[in-house]
Formats: C-alpha cells, structure tokens, sequence
C-alpha cells in the first residue's frame, strides 16, 4: 500500500467545532424539489432510484414475454400465438432485455452508488445524467408499446439484413427498431461520458487508482468499451435506416452492397456488449464477497488487469458470432482463439474470488447465495462458450437452442444473479429497512433451481436438432419432453421473481437522508453516513478498505471533520481531484435541479419517434424545442469564476477552471472518442465493401478532379486557423467583441463551404447514392461531417451569444474551449475523409 | 414425426461424426472444469485451514485461473484448427448439389448435363461425398442436417459450400437455421440418401419428362392448372407452366410431403393446402385458392397426384 501523500495528511482529522450553520447551508444547498416534482431533480441518487427502478420495470415487462414464449413452446404444434406474433416477442424480448434492461440497469447501479462508493457529493454532469435518464425512460416506454399496436419488429434483436431491409419487413417495426435503439444508445454514451469523468476526477483526495473500489474499476472499463462499441451499431442502425428510408444501398449485393456488413458491424459492438453487462456485476461481486467474508479482496491487482484485459480481448472476437458465414478457415482459427483467450481474465477473476472466500469466513447471507449461484451458473456458461468456440463444435451449435442455453448461462449467471445479490447487498444504503432474508434466500432457491430446469434442459434440445427462433415445433418425443421442462422451470424461475418483488413492497422504503446504512460492516465509501449530497465531510482516503483500515473515520466524516465539510459558495459542489493519484485540483460548482434535462429528453425522444411514424414537421417542431432546451440549460452552466475556495485543512483550490484541468475537457474528450471511433466505423465499411465488390468503385479518371477536394482541404483548414484566431481575439473585458465575432463566423462559412465543395464535387462526378454502394458511402461520409458541422455551427452561434451577453472573456472561456477542441476534431476528420473518398480509388 | 433423425449426437457421417466425437470430449472437459471449481469453492467454505491457506493465494490464483487454462486451452484449439482443417477440405470425385433458399422454401438443382431442378427434398447417394453449393434468392438462410454435419449460411449475393456424407441410407431431416421471418420455423426439407444403383436411375427418371396425363381427371386437372395461373410460380416440365417463384412441381408426388415438409403427401393434405394453406404454413407465399368447385378441386388435386 502506498503512502499518504504527506501534505494532504496535514492536520488530518480536523478537531475544531464547525462554525454553527454550516450543516444547515450545506443541506439547503442540496434541498430536494418537492412532492411531484422529485422528477425535476437531477441528483444522481434520485435520477439512480428512477434508474434503476426503471430499468427492472423492462426487465419484468420482458421477462413476461419470455413466459408467453414458454408458453407457446410447452407442446408441439401449439397455436397459442400466431407466427408474427411470436416473431415479435422473441425480438422485443431480446431487444428489450439487451438494450432496455442488462445495459441500462448496469449504467444505472455506477450513477446510483458511484459518487458515495468515490466520496463524491455527486457525479460532475447531473443534469446529463438526468437526460440520460429520461431520454431511455420515454423512448424505451414508446418502444415497448410498439408491441400493443402490432407495430413492434420482428427481425429479431440482431436484426440481419436483408431481412429488415425495406423489400422483406416493409412495416414500421423495423424503423421502430432503428431509431429507437439508436437513440437509446445515444443516451447510454452519454451516461458513460457521465460516469468515465466521475470516476476519474471525483475521487476523494487520496483515492488513489491503486485504492479505487473495484466497482469503479470496472465502471470505468465499461464505460470505456461503451465508447468504441456502441458507434459501431449506431453508424450500423444509420446505414440501415437509410437504406430504407432512401435506398441508399450498403446492404444490397446487386448494387455492391453486404449482409454481411450489418453482421461484421452489428457483433462489433454486440460481443464487447456481452463484457459491458458482465463486467460492472463482476465488479459488484468484487464488493460483496470481501464484505461477507470480512477479508479484503485477495488479488486485486491481478483483478484490475483481468478487467482491462477482457476489455481489449472483448473487441477482437466479434467474427465468432459468423463462424457459420463460410470465411476462410484461417480467419476462423484466429478469432476461435481469440475467443477462448477471453476466457482466461474470468478464469482469474473466479479464483480470485475463491481465494478470498477462502482468506475469511463467508456468511450465506441472500446476497453470498446469489454469487455463489452466480459462481456454479457463470462457469458453466463460460464452459459452453469455450466449446461454440470451437469452429466445428460452432458448426452444430449454432443458432440452435445449445446457443440459446448459453448464453442465458451467461447473461443470467453473469449478470442477473450478481445484480439480484446488488439489490440485496445495497439495499440499506439506500432504504430505512434492510430486505428480508427470509424472502431473499427463498427467492434465490426460487430463481436458482427454476433458471437450470428451464436452461439445462436446451443444451440438449438443441444438440438433438431444434434450431432457435422458431414458433413452432413437430411432435418429436424429446423436444417435447424437453421443452416442457424448460416451461417449467420458466416459470418456477418467475416466481422466484415474485417472491423479490414482494420482498421490495413490504420492506423496501427507499430514502436519501436517513438509510439504515452500514450492516454489512462494509470497507468502502458507500458504508459512511450518507445524505443526499453523500458524506457530511469527503475523507481523506489512505487505503483500499478505507472503512477497515481508517477506523474512526465514519464518525469524523459525518461530524465534518474532512474536506469540504459545508458549501463554500452556497451552492452545490464536489471535489475535482486529479486522475491518478486523486490530489484535489478544484472545487466544481454543480447545476440545481430543473426541468430543461427532462424536457430535452422527451423532446429529444418525439422527434425520434415522430420521424418513426413520418409525422415530419412535428419531428421537426419537437427537434427544435429539444435544442432550445438544450441551449437553456447550457446557458446556465459555465459560471462567473470565484475567488479561491478553501476546503478545508488550509488546502485553497480554483473555483474555475478551464483546459485539461476542467471536467467538461475531459468529457469532450470522451466525445471525440465517440466520435473518433463513428467515423472508423465507416471508414471499416468503405474498405469493406471495396473489397466485396471492387467493381463499383469509380476508376481514376472518373473521379472528380482533384482540384476539388482541394479547395476543400484549403476551407477546412483555414476554418480551423480562425478558430486558433478567435481564442486569441476573445476580449479580455466585455469591449471589443467584434474580432472574436467576425472570426467565428468566418471560420463558420469557410467550414460549410468546404463540406457544400466536397457534395458538390461528387454530385458532379456522377455519383449518386441509391445507385451504388460505392456512392452511397462517399455520401455517408459527408452525412456524418454535416452532422457534426451543424453542432458546431449552433455552439459557434452559443460561444457569439454568450460573448454579446458578457459571459465568455479570456478568463471564463470554457465554452470556447470546447467548441474550440471539436471543431479541430471536426476538421481532422474532414480531412481524412477528404484523403479517404478522393486518395483511395486512385491508389486502389 | 416420430424418430426423425435429425440430431447431432446421432450422427450418420464422417463430418456429423468428427463433430460429436469433439462434442462428448467438450463434454468431459468441461464437467472436469465444472467439477474442480466446485470443489474449488466448497473447501474455500468448509476445507481445512491448511488447505484454505493455499487457496487464498495470489500464486494459486495464478495457477488455477491462468496457467491451467492457457493448457487447456492450447491443446483444445489446436484439435479445433485441425478439425476445422479437416472439415473444409475439398476432394475433386465429389458429387455436386446446388441448394438455394428462398422465403420459405429450398430450390435444389442436381448437376447434369442439363441442370435437373426440384425443390424441397434432397437425394444423394450413400457413402459419395457430396458438395452443396448454397444460395439465397431473398434474406439470409442456413443449410443444416445435423445428423451428418454443421451448418453453414446461405447469404443473398455469395455463394457457401458445405460436404456432407451420408454412411448409411435413410432419411435425414435439415432445417433452416437462420431466422428468416414469418414461418421460419417451417422450413425444412428431408435429405434421403439411397444406395448408388437406386440414386441414379432416381436421377435419371428425374431428369426425364413429366408423362402426359392419363385419365380424363387428370387432363382436366391439368387443364385447370395451367388456366388458373398455377404457373405462374410454378413450373412443370413439358408443359406451358414454367414459374420460378413456387417451388418445381415436374415430379412433385414422387416426393414424401407437401407444404414444404409440413404434411405428409396424401390427396387430402395436397387438398387442405391449396384451400387452406395460409393455416397450415401460416405466411407462406402461396395464396388460398377457394376458387375450383369440388370437382375441379379433386381433378387438380389427381393430376397433381401423377405428377409421379
């Protein structure tokens, strides 16, 4: 363990008496909105409860459809539901369960404990988390209510093409499907944006990455594979959608196009996806298990490796979700053994796991019973994973219901157990009354004993022949059997369920100021005397187990005796603390409660929806009543700088600042991220498809003269040297704007004008994009630089606004600054796609 | 439907066989696996001191959740490299087969001079390798028997080949395995493999003409085939009905089934389908025709019936 860094320890604890009133400002500063507007509330433990809440909502509403399922499927030959309607349950039902519950209630667990768990009063963007929040919660709502109105998709939750191109699913339930999950994604990036900067600058002073809970940890790694994961299907669900929308052809193979682009994007993301859900519950085990066994963890560092190792492997094995598609055997070989080296960080994990058991003395409380049913179903799902990654064992597997037991070992052992454990191992910290254990184990015995008689039995009706997805089945004695077993314990499995929900109603009574807190006798942060803005003081933290190894510190946190003990401003606050070794860098003042967050999503959310259903004006009015509120609550951030602030023990640190030091950098950075990895999205399509289909490419000298893109490079440049311009022009007082003024808008033309030269020059050229693969991609291209020309054109707009009303100086630029750090990512990414569309069919 | 062989632990050739060998040894492993973490996590709980102490180790760690596996591991994928090695290659005497799927349905072409088509029910010769070339018209299917091999995908615009031998005759049952929409769960076939001698002089009466009806009910059957559009989707040798859409009727009452597999043929079920066939394989692409009084419907119904 590593020292204490000396000048935080000066003076540690502090044993003046607090000046009177400072308890009493601090809790005014975090006071609650009232009654029916709780929903304006932005606090990360109230936008957590809705969260979390919302996200079990989905899981019970697809766990009923899966129950319908059984039912259909419990004799041969049934006609309880009709083909189309089972078609659509089993796609909502996967769709509803991957992108509506697993991923939502994971992001949702990091906003709902993280501050506490880091000492953080709450996480640095609320009201993104709030959006977040609403955004998933409307647009996941209209989603589900598809089914009720037989407009839901049923192509499945991967959604191959062609099936769901516009000639072979010419309903809505497809576009449903598109912009729906789409636009949830989006929502899930910005929770992760949300949770990679609180992790890595709200730490309390002296948390260390080598002391973060491994909760955090693997917070972060998820976050992280969100960002280079989730683009993928998002560039993929646009590709989609626009082929059906306007035929531009990207998965049609007599005008150059794929299918098998869909699946090389779509498993891109949805292999890391199944690490996503899995690794944040791994984490939550990582808590419960040192907790109950009264030992610290034993391997920690050998657990943070298996993390980031899983992470990187997750994203290189995407192919073997295609060992059926006829690739080469070499490409086959290679990603079989990706495949099981992937197994290996959860082989460690497991028996460090074991061995802590092993260090301490387990109590079998209801949460132990999950992990250890966690530990006996994850095994085994992992177990059947290493033989699909096989490539001739695949061969058999594959799309039948041996796949379909699989990964229910995988989702359900590796996630849904561990998350069952997470509610009852955590309830006291948020509720007056612990959960009944009594319930609990029953529950547990419940769900355990129904989850193997319904999934064990598939392995077997799959390796006797039963392909998946099917509604209907002949009368052969074993699948009959069998899948009346697993009906069985489908809904043995339900009641279970039940048992949990009526263990929550009876005792669940959910607060922020006054939970029954420690009774587990945890180690980390969490387990102090929390309120709603988290700890009365932040510790000084100096070990792992900070509850364990600081004793005394509860008390002396909750008396005010560490940092930031009351509000130095009067409103809102946290610690930003630097990334690494956790020294405190700024006090960040954070936005109040509102409703523009909430407005932004649902508005955000009609347009997607009302663009679903054609109603385009209305898409178009809810769009922009979407950015009005977007702009409103953007125009409140971004505060007047203050005098330092002291927080406590005599440490002062800036009440503003801007650059690498300030938490809106850090998440623009993430953004660019996002963004980067889009754009290599389509880059991987365009060189794809070249490969496929060579012969709709243009030859050199069909392409449009280079003088062209040249121009284009020329304006993109010059757009980005006003910027540089502009910084330097921004006014020191609040005379002498018109610089910055003429600079931005300059530099706004010359960026439109390179992006109108590049359309403009392939348009002349001939191309078109519903005529081929070839030109519906170059057309791709300049559709993502439009959408991010047209962000950067209302932030040039914003940055104008705020310097007319005085609000951005030389001093108080942090909106510049990030206008400033897009608008160069916009123009590299420019001029790469110039180097791309122009310099690859004339090298090709 | 009883005893149908379509299971992957019942294999009937050389590949299925290799595959189910590699299946029960996956089998043992991973039970061994399952077994030791297990015990692994019961002496965790109740085992001695001693034994607790050197399973809370870093080392142990290491040994028992890295170094074994990675052994594991190794030997595992290089049997799978060389299986999948084995599984691929091509020899030249193989007999070749063009399958296509289709919503929802399978077009089969055997090699020949001319090309033979028929659809829904695949022949082959028993103890001959037998190379499936594997299209899809419309969305993406797959081409699985399980009893005599994996399954491999049939994707609009390229072209996958599978090898499937059949070591003994009988009647094999495949299925699509990638969803494909509507009545996906529908879409089988049977592949009937039948001694040398018996395939090709199958093949060769397949590749011959369809014969002329023979009674007065089958002319007038025949008559009102080819007035009531019938082929327009569907093709009958020797005569005007040359449609593509449907699946090739020349020799359709030689073949086990009607509806694609979803009734056994007799002259009852051919007449429930053509009436009622959106009940019986529910979105499939042939309208109900409700239109032929009843003896029209039994004149259709035997000239289908001859089609032998």
């Amino acid at each position: 363990m590593n020292e204490p860094v000396p000048a935080l320890l000066a003076g540690h604890p502090n044993k003046l008496p607090r000046p009177k009133g400072e308890l009493e400002a601090l809790q005014a500063a975090w006071e609650l909105p009232k009654s029916w507007r709780i929903v304006t509330s932005v606090n990360n433990t109230v936008v957590g409860y809705f969260y979390v809440a919302a996200a079990v909502l989905f899981f019970l509403l697809a766990g009923i459809l899966a129950l319908l399922m059984r039912l259909q499927l419990a004799v041969p030959s049934n006609t309880f539901l009709s083909p189309e309607t089972y078609n659509q349950i089993f796609t909502m039902h996967g769709t509803v369960m991957m992108f509506l519950f697993a991923v939502p209630v994971v992001e949702a667990m990091g906003i709902l404990l993280l501050p506490q768990m880091l000492g953080a009063r709450d996480l640095p963007f609320p009201r993104l988390g709030a959006f977040a929040f609403w955004a998933y919660f409307v647009g996941g709502i209209i989603f589900f209510g598809t089914l009720f109105y037989d407009l839901a998709p049923s192509g499945g939750w991967f959604m191959y093409p062609p099936l769901t191109g516009a000639q072979y699913s010419p309903g809505l339930g497809a576009d449903f499907w598109l912009l729906g999950i789409g636009f949830i994604e989006i929502s899930a990036i910005a929770g992760a944006i949300e949770l990679i900067v609180g992790v890595l600058r709200t730490r309390a002073p002296g948390m260390t990455l080598d002391r973060m809970p491994i909760f955090a940890w693997t917070m972060l790694v998820f976050a992280g594979m969100i960002v280079f994961a989730f683009p993928a299907v998002i560039l993929a669900t646009l590709l989609l959608e626009l082929e059906r929308a306007f035929g531009w052809p990207f998965f049609v193979p007599q005008k150059g196009g794929d299918a098998l682009l869909w699946q090389h994007l779509f498993w891109f993301f949805g292999h890391p996806e199944v690490y996503i859900i899995f690794l944040p519950a791994a984490g939550m085990v990582s808590m419960i298990v040192p907790t109950m066994s009264r030992t610290p963890l034993v391997g920690y560092r050998l657990i943070v490796v298996a993390l980031i190792a899983t992470g990187f492997f997750s994203f290189g094995l995407w192919v073997h979700h295609m060992f059926a598609t006829g690739i080469p055997a070499l490409s086959l070989n290679l990603f079989s053994a990706a495949s099981m080296a992937v197994a290996l960080p959860s082989g460690i994990q497991v028996f460090a796991w074991i061995a802590t058991i092993a260090a301490g003395r387990l109590q079998l409380t209801t949460a132990s019973l999950f992990v250890l049913g966690f530990l006996f179903v994850f095994t085994l799902g992992g177990l059947t994973g290493v033989m699909v990654a096989m490539v001739p064992f695949d061969w058999q597997a594959h799309d039948t219901y041996f796949v379909v037991a699989h990964f229910h070992y995988v989702l359900v052992g590796g996630m849904l157990f561990p998350m069952f454990g997470a509610f009852y191992y955590w309830a006291p910290a948020f509720s007056r009354r612990v959960l009944s254990e009594r319930f609990g184990k029953a529950a547990f015995s419940l769900m355990f004993i129904g989850f193997n008689v319904a999934f064990f039995p598939m392995h077997i009706t799959g390796l006797m022949g039963m392909p998946r997805r099917v509604y209907t089945y002949p009368a052969v004695a074993e699948w009959s059997v069998l899948n009346m077993i697993s009906t069985i314990g489908a809904f043995l499995f339900a009641s279970g369920v039940l048992v949990f929900l009526f263990d929550l109603v009876r005792n669940l009574r959910p607060t922020v100021s006054d939970p029954i807190g420690d009774v587990w006798k945890g180690a980390s942060l969490e387990w102090l005397h929390n309120h709603i803005y988290g700890p009365r003081s932040i510790p000084l933290v100096t070990s792992r187990d900070p509850l364990w190894d600081q004793p005394g510190l509860s008390e002396e946190s909750k008396e005010g005796r560490h940092y930031l003990p009351g509000t130095v401003t009067g409103q809102r606050e946290t610690i930003i603390t630097s990334p690494i070794e956790a020294m405190p860098q700024a006090l960040q003042r954070l936005p109040g409660d509102g409703w523009p967050p909430l407005l932004a999503a649902v508005f955000t959310a009609g347009f997607f929806m009302l663009l679903t259903v054609k109603y385009v004006t209305l898409a178009f009015v809810s769009g922009v009543l979407a950015l009005a509120m977007i702009l409103i609550w953007m125009w409140g951030s971004d505060q007047r700088p203050l005098p330092h602030a002291e927080i406590g023990h005599g440490i002062k640190v800036p009440t503003y600042v801007g650059g690498p030091l300030s938490h809106s950098w850090w998440a623009m950075v993430v953004l660019m991220l996002v963004a980067g990895s889009l754009y290599l999205s389509l880059v991987f399509s365009y060189l794809f498809l070249w490969t496929v289909s060579p012969q709709v490419w243009p030859k050199p000298e069909q392409m449009p003269p280079s003088l062209w893109p040249f121009v284009s490079a020329v304006l993109l440049t010059a757009s980005s040297g006003l910027i540089v311009l502009a910084g330097r022009a921004l006014p020191v007082r609040s005379r002498n704007r018109i610089a910055f003024v003429a600079a931005i808008g300059l530099a706004v033309l010359s960026l439109c004008g390179s992006l109108g030269v590049e359309v403009l020059s392939h348009w002349r050229a001939g191309f078109r994009p519903d005529v081929d693969a070839h030109g519906a991609l170059v057309y791709m291209a300049s559709f993502l630089q439009l959408q991010f020309v047209l962000t950067l054109v209302v932030m040039a707009g914003f940055a104008i606004a705020r310097c007319l009303a005085g609000m951005l100086s030389r001093r108080r630029r942090v909106v510049f600054g990030n206008l400033a750090l897009l608008w160069h990512y916009t123009v590299a990414q420019g001029l790469f796609g110039l180097l791309l569309v122009h310099g690859f069919p004339r090298v090709a | 439907m009883n005893g149908i062989l379509q299971s992957v632990l019942a294999p009937h050739g050389p590949q299925a066989g290799q595959i189910a060998t590699l299946a029960w040894a996956l089998f043992a492993f991973g039970s061994l696996v399952l077994g030791l973490v297990i015990a692994a996590i019961w002496l965790a709980m109740r085992g001695a001191p001693r034994i607790r102490e050197v399973l809370a180790r870093e080392r142990t760690i290491i040994l028992l959740g890295l170094a074994l596996p990675v052994a594991a591991l190794t030997i595992l994928l290089a049997c799978g490299a060389w299986l999948t090695r084995a599984q691929t290659g091509h020899a030249d005497e193989a007999l070749r087969i063009e399958v296509t799927g289709q919503q929802w349905w399978w077009r089969v072409v055997y090699d020949g001079p001319a090309p033979i088509v028929s659809s829904n029910e695949i022949r082959i010769p028993v103890g001959q390798p037998v190379d499936f070339t594997l299209k899809a018209a419309d969305v993406i299917h797959s081409f699985w028997v399980p009893s005599l091999g994996g399954k491999i995908d049939m994707i609009p615009g390229r072209t996958t080949r599978l090898r499937l031998t059949a070591e003994r005759a009988g009647v094999y049952r495949g299925q699509c395995a990638e969803y494909c929409g509507g009545p996906h769960a529908l879409m089988s076939f049977k592949l009937i493999a039948m001694p040398r001698h018996e395939y090709d002089a199958w093949l060769e009466r397949l590749a011959g003409p369809q014969s002329a009806p023979s009674t007065d009910n089958e002319q007038r059957g025949q008559l009102l085939f080819l007035a009531a559009g019938c082929g327009t989707c569907h093709a009958v040798r020797g005569t005007d009905a040359a449609g593509k859409i449907g699946p090739d009727l020349t020799h359709f009452a030689s073949r086990g089934s009607v509806g694609i597999d979803t009734l056994p043929l007799t002259a009852e079920n051919l007449d429930r389908f053509i009436r009622d066939g959106q009940h019986i394989k529910p979105g499939n692409r042939m309208p109900e025709f409700r239109i032929f009084s009843s003896a029209e419907q039994t004149a259709l119904v035997s000239y289908l019936m001859s089609l032998q």
